[in-house]
């Protein structure tokens, strides 16, 4: 299927500008809006956007790994988090925090419910990936 | 406070992440089937020494203490639930792996029942009433996942019926949440139950606790919405089959008794005979559909409603025996019905049908498998020395004592009708000749897997029909724990009780 030539120039230069806005987006989600789960739509919508103007295998291949790999990364991701506290003596999910000084950002503020975001952001490109890209290889 | 109480969900969370990272591979998928799976039943028995040694466990995520956070709470009838969901769970594990597909495994198959296994662990320990709604929908997107795999015709048709009714009663669920909430300002269950008994008035309350009657009975396909369970039961492979008769509809009777034990006990002269009018109906509604059928499954499905129906008369008749006698039912119920789906998988796979019509002879050649099926088959219809009796036997014995001699006839006629019912289903399967157009297999087993599975299973259903004695006590210190609700109370808030 030939797509509109607009369609296909627009999403080349969209996909890298969506996919900083959702790392930004999940970074600063743990106290403005933002977060894991509305990073991980954003990006996945990119990805969709790039499987509609050019073809799967081409959406495949922004990933780099396969939905379903990341579906679990991501949810290993999130149990790390959730047993950091535990092992440091806590509670499950309590937030554990750092004081970092990070080259460019500066003095930061890193935890665990970070790393929990990290991972909801991996769950949900996965969740929502495998679903289109199921959905487009019956189509097409 | 203690970490094994949040184990049984973050054990079958991680087997489920880990094998679908591993998904390419076969041999990793299984063994984490077969370990997870493990692990979790491991656990439970683990957290039940625990509540055994030091009474309920509570545990805070986050750090955050009740009513703000979240809390998982141990009490007996939880970690029994717990308990059965890691036996069913390892059964049904173990019974997938002869018969699951590659192309099931890709699709997420094992990283599913993971899921579900993490979900109605959950819904079983969570002292919160909206973490609760989580742990429901976490459940339903696995079973419907599992249930549409495979993307036939009949599976379609039942799994739609399913995911629609069980949004609806989503959706009446988060109503109820929501009225509960602008009603007195808290979600977890215990700061719920203290607050509900301080009101003046129960007339909203009573409102609230019908619609949350109205969203568990659905989940556990209590009459008159029980539509959708036979409707879909029968269509995905049997091992899932046997874990959804097993143990999701159980959610729902379990939701029922934490709710009108804990929270809506101010009414019970209206909320409680309602239930016991719709356990009477659900267990006749159940029983006679099923003497309706001719498919192995729905035969069987129609008699997980019927006998949803004794577990809900258990809590309706709210007495301690009545009480007892229904967790001992929930105890007895979901180790025999999956067991009953376990042994169709069985025969289907030495016969390749489900249709009663088409099987028939495998006492001739497999009479074992005939012994196997007659285990689960009259404990289930309540003969004794099996453990279906005891349950039966109980809650009759509460309604004799209370002269609900109308409820009693209903649930001996339903005994009745079930043993019908089992007979017919052994009458075609095993007695009667193999009709001339099934393909006679002399000398084909079913796999080792499926007959350990079975095998194990019957030998629990005989243990506990048995030796009813520590099942009995445990069943009855759990409906000391639902009866009096202040040591709940206690654990989750202690500064409450001072």
């Amino acid at each position: 299927m030939k797509t509109s030539m607009l369609l296909r120039v627009g999403a080349q230069l969209l996909l890298p500008l969506l996919m900083v806005l959702s790392v930004y987006l999940l970074v600063r989600g743990h106290n403005h809006p933002g977060g894991g789960f509305i990073g991980g739509l954003v990006a996945s919508a990119a990805i969709a956007l790039h499987l509609f103007a050019v073809d799967i295998r081409s959406a495949r291949g922004v990933l780099r790994a396969d939905p379903r790999t990341l579906l679990g990364a991501g949810l290993l991701i999130a149990l790390v988090a959730a047993v950091m506290g535990p092992l440091a003596g806590g509670a499950v999910f309590e937030g554990l925090w750092l004081d970092v000084n990070l080259p460019v950002v500066g003095k930061t503020h890193i935890g665990t419910p970070l790393l929990f975001d990290i991972g909801v952001y991996l769950v949900v490109i996965g969740a929502v990936l495998t679903m289109a890209l199921t959905l487009a290889e019956v189509e097409g | 406070m203690s970490y094994l109480v949040a184990a049984p969900v973050l054990i079958p969370m991680l087997a489920g992440a880990l094998s679908l990272v591993a998904w390419r591979s076969h041999m990793l998928q299984r063994a984490l089937a077969v370990l997870g799976t493990g692990a979790l039943l491991i656990s439970a028995i683990l957290l039940m020494i625990e509540v055994a040694n030091e009474g309920i466990q509570v545990t805070e995520f986050g750090g955050w203490p009740a009513p703000m956070g979240i809390v998982f709470v141990a009490d007996w009838l939880s970690v029994l639930m717990v308990l059965l969901t890691g036996i069913t769970g390892l059964a049904a594990a173990i019974f997938s792996l002869p018969g699951t597909t590659l192309r099931m495994e890709h699709a997420g198959y094992y990283a599913l029942l993971h899921v579900l296994l993490a979900g109605v662990a959950g819904a079983f320990l969570t002292g919160d009433v909206f973490n609760l709604y989580v742990w429901f929908e976490i459940m339903l997107l696995a079973s419907f996942a599992l249930l549409a795999m495979g993307g036939e015709r009949a599976q379609m048709a039942g799994a739609l019926k399913y995911v629609v009714l069980n949004l609806i009663s989503s959706a009446i669920f988060l109503t109820a949440i929501g009225l509960l909430y602008g009603l007195i300002g808290t979600l977890n269950m215990a700061d719920v139950a203290v607050k509900v008994a301080a009101l003046e008035s129960s007339d909203r309350v009573t409102v609230i606790a019908t619609l949350f009657m109205i969203a568990f009975g659905i989940k556990a396909a209590a009459f008159p919405l029980f539509f959708w369970l036979p409707a879909s039961y029968h269509t995905p492979p049997v091992a899932v089959s046997a874990l959804f008769a097993g143990l999701l509809t159980k959610v729902g009777v379990y939701a029922l008794y934490r709710f009108f034990t804990l929270i809506f006990t101010a009414d019970v002269g209206f909320t409680h005979e309602v239930l016991k009018w719709v356990a009477v109906f659900t267990m006749l509604s159940g029983v006679l559909g099923a003497a309706a059928q001719f498919e192995f499954r729905r035969i069987l499905s129609f008699h997980i409603i019927s006998q949803i129906g004794y577990m809900i008369l258990g809590l309706a008749l709210y007495t301690p025996l009545a009480v007892a006698g229904g967790v001992f039912y929930l105890a007895h119920h979901i180790i025999v019905k999956a067991n009953l789906f376990f042994i169709s998988g069985a025969t289907y796979h030495l016969r390749g049908s489900h249709d009663l019509s088409r099987l028939g002879g495998l006492w001739k050649t497999h009479p074992w498998l005939g012994v196997l099926f007659l285990i689960p088959a009259l404990s289930l219809a309540g003969v004794p020395p099996l453990s279906g009796f005891w349950a039966k036997f109980i809650v009759i014995k509460a309604g004799v004592a209370l002269d609900e001699w109308l409820v009693v006839a209903a649930a001996l006629l339903t005994g009745l009708l079930t043993l019908y019912s089992m007979m017919k289903i052994w009458m075609e399967v095993f007695w009667k000749a193999t009709p001339p157009e099934t393909a006679e297999l002399r000398g084909v087993r079913p796999p080792a897997a499926m007959t350990m599975v079975i095998v194990a299973l019957s030998v629990l259903t005989v243990l506990i029909g048995v030796i009813a004695e520590p099942v009995w006590q445990l069943a009855a210190a759990a409906a000391d724990q639902l009866l009096d609700p202040r040591a709940y109370i206690e654990a989750v808030l202690p500064e409450s009780a001072q």
